[in-house]
């Protein structure tokens, strides 16, 4: 096991820097930062000229990020092009962004569970045709276009009905708010309306899947043995259909949340969250972009992150099924 | 192991228009004669081609045919139709942030725009992009796929390696970046469609591959081989009319993705650029004025969803009738 994860996380590093390279390259050769400059007649040639200089935008490409991954490898992200180090920014900046993630991702894989076990132990009922009906217009649904119905429609129509502002739609938290109670009230309230947008559209397809891989489970033959044998049927349910069941939707689970990082970007701008998903789209399309370090910041934790989670997928995956080792 | 030449004349025969050539698929024996005590009850047993059984399935999927209805319809609606709308998208019809009527069934916005009109040209906008997106993607993924999978060698890894990078980067993301690359360039939706062409194959090639790997191992396959078939021969005519069940489903499924992603870039402004429009800029556009103006809103987003629901539907339809191996239960 010790020897599968390391050889894991091996391969995670040399895939980790490939990435960044290619990235790199691309963020790089997608627009000049400096063109908003060039084409201002009022800027004397000097000042783009030192511009220039200062975002070492005159050394050949490779050159840039050689400087940028041995920076890297330091701990150094780079300065962005406002003159700001970018290091420093990102911790605070993937707080705020987890803050909507892990609360969604962990209430989306319990509502995906709840759906896909009730769907598929009762299928063909009203309760299963009304969540597949359901399932298919969540996942049909653009992210933005969820958000701003709760934002715009659900909430200012909720906060009317109880009188005060309960559900907020711009920020993650209030300015100025203190005491740890309404701190942590104050965020709540913030994160409501991001995560169950997160949710519903993340849930709807691993909802879906654990349906298939129940319905699965329930018609083969250990299950029957284990219901001929006299077991009761919660028994046969939650310890020899399920825990077999959940084996395939870990790695789908597993697989996606590549896309749920890409869900909580769009969320966040609808938002209007300071998180790290807004960090990108600014460092993409600010005034002087692409801000090849934000982005690159970005992409790099992004898909730390995400060889993190498949990581512990994997482990999960032996925990699951025993029959797994790893050597 | 090559198999006695015997096999290969009857293989090797050109196969039936096949739809559903999955491997899992086999067509019923037709029953040996004087063994047919059914017939001779009046049952008889009637040989259908694998693409009448395909067609049988789908038409027994009612969610599919009211899927592939309504997005014909739209396509209709929003390609032919707009030309016979009394307003055009760019028009300024003098009636600033109205409300639905029977003047404008959809309302205007506040600079004047019939909303009806806008929403037509965006679903055309939007609709034909993941086409030409699905179309590409297609040729490109089954390309990739088929080469990788009948040859193998360093295109097979450096597909695979690719793969692993796209598990790992979040896709929106790199479309993101790209688009931004372009959208001063030109605001054409065609470039967008080429972007998003560009990323969305390669699920399409690792499924080709995967069916690809196990039609090598197939006798019919070998036949091919045997009889001195050309390597292009054997992928074009044996191999591709094969895997065509995954091929449709999956093309199906990414003008969906597409549709999706799509809207997601043009509302975030990266997307598709005046004066073109489509439904995510028209949704962005609403969107400020989204409480006061509601139907701004309501309509762009209601046929966005409509639009890719119907794609969706038609695609699992389509799998359960094409490509039953790879059916998730329903």
């Amino acid at each position: 096991m010790g020897a599968f994860i390391a050889r894991r996380i091996a391969a995670g590093i040399v895939l980790l820097l490939v990435a960044s390279f290619l990235i790199y390259l691309l963020v790089s050769l997608s627009g000049n930062p400096l063109a908003a400059l060039e084409a201002n007649p009022h800027i004397a040639k000097a000042t783009i000229a030192a511009a220039r200089e200062q975002l070492h935008l005159n050394e050949p490409l490779l050159e840039r990020y050689w400087t940028w991954l041995t920076g890297f490898l330091q701990g150094n992200f780079g300065t962005a092009t406002t003159g700001q180090a970018v290091g420093p920014q990102v911790l605070p900046r993937l707080v705020v962004t987890l803050q909507m993630v892990i609360p969604a991702t962990l209430i989306a894989i319990v509502l995906a569970i709840l759906v896909g076990v009730v769907g598929a132990v009762k299928q063909y009922s009203i309760v299963d045709h009304l969540s597949t009906g359901l399932a298919y217009v969540f996942f049909s649904t653009p992210v933005f276009v969820l958000a701003i119905l709760l934002k715009d429609f659900l909430a200012v129509d909720f906060n009317k009905g109880v009188g005060h502002t309960v559900l907020y739609t711009i920020g993650q938290n209030t300015p100025g708010v203190t005491g740890f109670g309404n701190v942590a009230v104050d965020a709540i309230e913030h994160t409501i309306l991001p995560v169950v947008t997160l949710t519903l559209i993340t849930y709807a397809t691993w909802s879906r899947y654990q349906r298939s891989s129940m319905l699965d489970v329930l018609n083969a033959d250990y299950i029957r043995l284990a219901r001929a044998k006299g077991l009761s049927p919660r028994r046969v349910l939650y310890v020899h259909a399920l825990r077999n069941a959940l084996i395939p939707v870990t790695t789908v689970i597993a697989l996606d949340f590549a896309a749920v990082i890409g869900g909580a970007l769009v969320t966040e701008i609808v938002f209007g969250w300071e998180g790290f998903g807004r960090f990108f789209y600014t460092g993409l399309t600010g005034p002087v972009s692409p801000d090849v370090n934000v982005v690159q910041a970005w992409f790099v934790i992004s898909a730390a992150i995400i060889i993190l989670f498949n990581l512990i997928a994997d482990i999960l995956y032996g925990v699951l099924d025993p029959r797994i080792r790893y050597a | 192991m090559p198999e006695p030449i015997e096999v290969s004349p009857p293989q090797s025969a050109p196969l039936p228009p096949v739809l559903g050539g999955s491997p899992l698929e086999t067509l019923p024996e037709p029953p040996p004669e004087g063994t047919r005590s059914a017939a001779e009850e009046g049952l008889s047993i009637e040989a259908r081609s694998q693409f009448r059984m395909a067609a049988e399935r789908f038409i027994h999927h009612k969610l599919a045919l009211l899927g592939g209805s309504i997005f014909i319809f739209l396509l209709l609606l929003s390609t032919v139709g707009a030309h016979f709308w009394r307003y055009g998208h760019a028009q300024i019809t003098g009636q600033f942030g109205t409300g639905p009527s029977l003047q404008h069934p959809f309302g205007t916005d506040t600079i004047g725009h019939d909303l009806f009109a806008q929403v037509l040209t965006g679903t055309a906008t939007s609709i034909e992009t993941a086409v030409v997106v699905a179309v590409i993607a297609t040729v490109i993924g089954t390309l990739i796929g088929a080469v990788a999978g009948y040859y193998g060698g360093w295109l097979d890894a450096v597909l695979m390696r690719f793969t692993d990078l796209v598990l790992v980067v979040p896709l929106l993301a790199v479309l993101l970046v790209l688009a931004a690359g372009v959208h001063n360039l030109a605001g054409n939706w065609l470039v967008i469609a080429l972007v998003l062409a560009l990323l969305l194959w390669t699920y399409l090639a690792r499924l080709v591959r995967g069916t690809f790997l196990s039609l090598r191992e197939r006798e019919f396959i070998e036949a091919e081989w045997a009889i001195g078939a050309s390597d292009w021969r054997i992928i074009l005519r044996h191999m591709i009319p094969n895997a065509i069940g995954p091929i449709v489903v999956n093309a199906t499924l990414t003008v969906a993705t597409a549709m999706l992603i799509e809207a997601i870039l043009s509302f975030l402004g990266l997307g598709i650029q005046p004066p073109d429009v489509s439904l995510g800029s028209l949704i962005n556009a609403g969107q400020g004025d989204a409480t006061a103006l509601p139907w701004l809103f309501y309509f762009p987003s209601g046929i966005l969803v409509l639009a890719i629901l119907s794609v969706n539907f038609l695609g699992d339809g389509l799998r359960d009738a094409l490509d039953p191996s790879q059916r998730v239960r329903a």
